[in-house]
């Protein structure tokens, strides 16, 4: 099937270079990344959700399942059907905890593109699978994406190691991303 | 938790740890492979005439069949592990192995006269078969659904059904080496019976443990 993405080959080459870094332990193009990816499925999710649903949800559990699934892109292949295959299959779980069924075409997804982000705080899915993670856990990881320190930071307010910050935030993380919307 | 927020945490865990799932899935055939082969040979063990089977066409034939079964599962489970499993076309190749099956029995019709078909088809070892199949492929479809779980399978249950045939075409494979009969009315009857129930507990252990 032929597939267009909502994208320049040469954006998605881009995409594909900075997940490539990322990999490798690049903190900063893994942030760049994400943040491009999140504006692609924001637009995405914006146009295809129902009511009931909030669309950042969507965006931030498509981010998690992402994060968690990432060595399941071939770095030799786009990296925007990849992200759109994963925020579909995403959006139709949200759909189907509500109880609704929707088949969504991929020529439709194709059409959609970026949309910029907006700033309503909530209290949102993910915060509820926040404080359903271990103490230890869930300080780590406030204090990494809440509170916005770095990892060494981090480390001297817990008084941990960096590599037990490190596990910590992984594990963590991928609690939430398996939790998420399930609690 | 807004979703810079949440940005700022998954980018601190930025180095990627987990295998490529080429590699998982290879060594996931290797280990299916390997735990197959011990379950054969400390409960069946090849049959005692296999020297002599292994001149006659019916008796190479069941391995044509089991293997074609496995790879084509193999190629097919690989391709539904993946998110954006493109290639429908794919399914068309786990028609190879009924087909071959279905040609076989054809022709099986025309050698065989028809006082002894049914004879053929019910054979002395279908309680064996039934049993020892399942069992023998119980062990890799546990390890295909672990490599499905690391995977990031579209459809899950679809991607299980297909890892339950991948561990049936390995078992039979396997339990081909033992039973004594080899008429393809035999094959095409329990063979099919026994791989599909593996097929089945993929689709529900899939369907169950691999969703993301």
């Amino acid at each position: 099937m032929e597939r267009k993405a909502g994208l320049e080959g040469r954006d998605d080459n881009e995409l594909a270079r900075l997940m490539r870094a990322a990999i490798t332990g690049d903190e900063r193009a893994y942030e760049q990344f994400l943040r491009q990816i999140a504006g692609l499925v924001r637009g995405f999710a914006r146009r295809k959700v129902q009511s009931g649903i909030d669309p950042e949800d969507v965006v931030q559990e498509t981010l998690l399942a992402i994060h968690m699934k990432r060595h399941t892109w071939r770095a030799d292949t786009a990296v925007t059907p990849w992200v759109y295959a994963i925020a579909r299959h995403k959006l139709i779980d949200a759909f189907r905890r509500r109880g609704s069924r929707v088949e969504i075409a991929i020529d439709e997804i194709a059409e959609t593109c970026a949309e910029p982000g907006h700033d309503i705080p909530s209290h949102r899915e993910v915060d509820r699978a926040l404080a359903a993670l271990a103490p230890g856990q869930r300080s780590v990881v406030a204090a990494i994406s809440l509170e916005g320190h770095s990892i060494s930071e981090t480390a001297k307010r817990l008084g941990m190691s960096e590599i037990a910050v490190r596990v910590a935030l992984h594990r963590g993380l991928a609690a939430i991303a398996k939790r998420f919307g399930r609690n | 938790m807004e979703t810079n927020e949440l940005i700022r945490a998954l980018a601190s865990d930025a180095r990627l740890r987990a295998a490529a799932p080429s590699s998982v899935w290879w060594g996931a055939v290797g280990l299916a492979s390997a735990l197959a082969a011990v379950i054969f040979f400390t409960t069946l063990g090849p049959r005692s005439d296999i020297a002599t089977a292994a001149e006659t066409p019916r008796f190479l034939f069941k391995f044509v069949v089991t293997i074609t079964l496995a790879v084509s599962a193999f190629g097919l489970v690989r391709v539904l592990s993946r998110p954006e499993e493109t290639s429908r076309r794919a399914i068309l190749y786990l028609a190879t192995a009924p087909a071959l099956v279905i040609t076989a029995v054809i022709v099986e019709l025309f050698l065989v006269p028809q006082d002894a078909w049914l004879a053929k088809l019910v054979g002395t070892n279908s309680v064996t078969c039934l049993t020892y199949i399942p069992l023998i492929g119980i062990g890799p479809l546990a390890t295909f659904l672990l490599a499905l779980r690391h995977s990031a399978p579209a459809k899950p249950t679809l991607a299980g059904g297909v890892a339950g045939l991948l561990a049936g075409g390995i078992a039979a494979t396997f339990y081909a080496a033992q039973c004594t009969d080899d008429s393809p009315l035999f094959v095409a009857t329990w063979y099919t019976i026994a791989i599909t129930s593996l097929a089945l507990v993929g689709a529900v252990g899939a369907h169950r443990f691999t969703r993301w």
